[in-house]
């Protein structure tokens, strides 16, 4: 029964996309490809060869604003409204801040190096103050242990021991 | 057609074919060779009001004086005079308000249609805060939309959603209409007639670029005195504008 409703029903009920969910992906990109042949051979184009359009670089405007460079039209003098005399400088002022906005580069007060020492010895020594009483004593540990033997690599296995997870015994 | 540069600062006419600086020839192959030789157009260059884009030159389509800005990719435009204004976008005008329709107002900025301006269009307007507008009010705004298909379409904030400046005019004041060069000129960065006007009395001025002046003063004298002077630097030279100037303030 089911075999004989396939048969019976039209292709373009088959192309809808709710027959074609259930399709698995070779009888779809099937489908695909007979829709873009029906597409290609109906559709027309020229038979002539492509015209390479010149790039221009002249823009058409129509506006005086963009080509001089005039003041805020709103102005207002000796206090007249003061609130205007305000926007008049804030105005102003956008119109060259623009043009200054090219050399963005401040000049920093300190210099790169002076900031990479700083910071170095400041992460650690605030960094020490907020690690767990375990880990204060492991650095104290190390760093004796440094002082005295510079160079050695063996390991500790007595202090490693106790950062390691002991399985507890059955 | 003759060279853009050498016509600078001189009176062109509808007509007049200018070429620009490494085009010399209509060839293609040709323009190549001389883009590396002479001096080469960094960026894209600017083609303002009064030139039209023809071929590998400018086309000049209104007569008056050519201007060149060499910053930026270099701009090209004419200084020509007229009174009529055309809607054009970005620009600053005055408008007045002629009728109230649902939801959007009608302004007459001076040009073939009247522009509408939507009551949400304010600083702070909402749904239920609407600006207190009537006819006949002024406003100054800027245009969003303006082309020769569509009416033009006006708002009173700028892209970050602030006023700066622009909104409802306030009470008293003239109003009254010059020539869009003159508004340029005015407009210009340290205009004279305006820095010497600025040390006569304390008085408010708004330009639109429509033509339109709005000028507010302490007595109604001297409000008249500034729209005449206004009025009359059209046609007055420097130092005409500077005896008027002077009469004035020594009475």
């Amino acid at each position: 029964m089911a075999g004989d409703v396939k048969t019976k029903l039209s292709k373009n009920l088959l192309r809808m996309k709710f027959m074609q969910r259930g399709l698995d992906s070779q009888t779809k990109k099937q489908l695909e490809e007979e829709e873009k042949k029906i597409i290609s051979e109906e559709h027309w184009y020229l038979d002539v060869p492509d015209l390479k359009e010149k790039e221009s670089y002249i823009i058409e405007e129509r506006s005086f604003l963009r080509c001089e460079d005039l003041v805020y039209g709103r102005m207002s003098f000796k206090g007249f409204n003061p609130e205007i005399e305000k926007l008049m400088i804030q105005m102003n002022s956008k119109c060259k801040e623009e043009e200054i906005e090219e050399d963005d580069k401040m000049e920093a007060d300190v210099s790169d190096e002076e900031m990479a020492r700083r910071y170095e010895t400041l992460v650690g020594t605030i960094g020490k103050k907020f690690l767990r009483k375990r880990d204060q004593r492991v650095l104290k540990d190390d760093d004796e242990d440094d002082e005295v033997e510079e160079g050695n690599s063996n390991p500790r296995p007595s202090k490693r021991a106790k950062k390691m997870f002991l399985k507890p015994q059955d | 057609g003759t060279a853009a540069e050498a016509l600078v600062g001189q009176v062109v006419l509808p007509g007049d074919l200018l070429l620009l600086p490494g085009h010399y020839d209509e060839d293609a192959e040709s323009e190549r060779l001389r883009l590396s030789a002479g001096a080469t157009p960094q960026g894209r260059l600017l083609c303002g009001p009064g030139l039209r884009r023809s071929g590998a030159g400018l086309l000049v389509t209104k007569c008056g004086l050519l201007r060149h800005r060499p910053a930026g990719g270099g701009a090209y435009w004419v200084d020509s005079q007229q009174k009529r204004y055309v809607p054009v976008k970005g620009d600053h005008v005055i408008g007045i308000v002629t009728a109230k329709a649902g939801d959007v107002f009608r302004l007459d900025v001076g040009g073939s249609e009247p522009a509408s301006l939507s009551y949400l269009a304010f600083e702070g307007a909402t749904k239920r805060n609407r600006p207190n507008v009537q006819v006949g009010d002024l406003i100054y705004g800027q245009f969003v939309v303006a082309n020769k298909d569509m009416e033009p379409e006006m708002v009173c904030i700028d892209s970050s959603g602030k006023s700066s400046g622009m909104g409802i005019i306030g009470q008293d004041g003239f109003l009254f209409k010059v020539s869009l060069g003159l508004i340029r000129k005015l407009l210009a960065p340290k205009c004279e007639i305006i820095q010497e006007l600025s040390q006569l009395y304390p008085f408010e001025l708004v330009l639109g670029m429509n033509g339109r002046i709005w000028v507010k003063a302490k007595t109604i004298q001297q409000t008249l005195i500034i729209v005449n002077i206004l009025e009359a630097c059209e046609y007055m030279t420097a130092e005409q504008r500077k005896q008027a100037l002077a009469k004035l303030s020594g009475n």
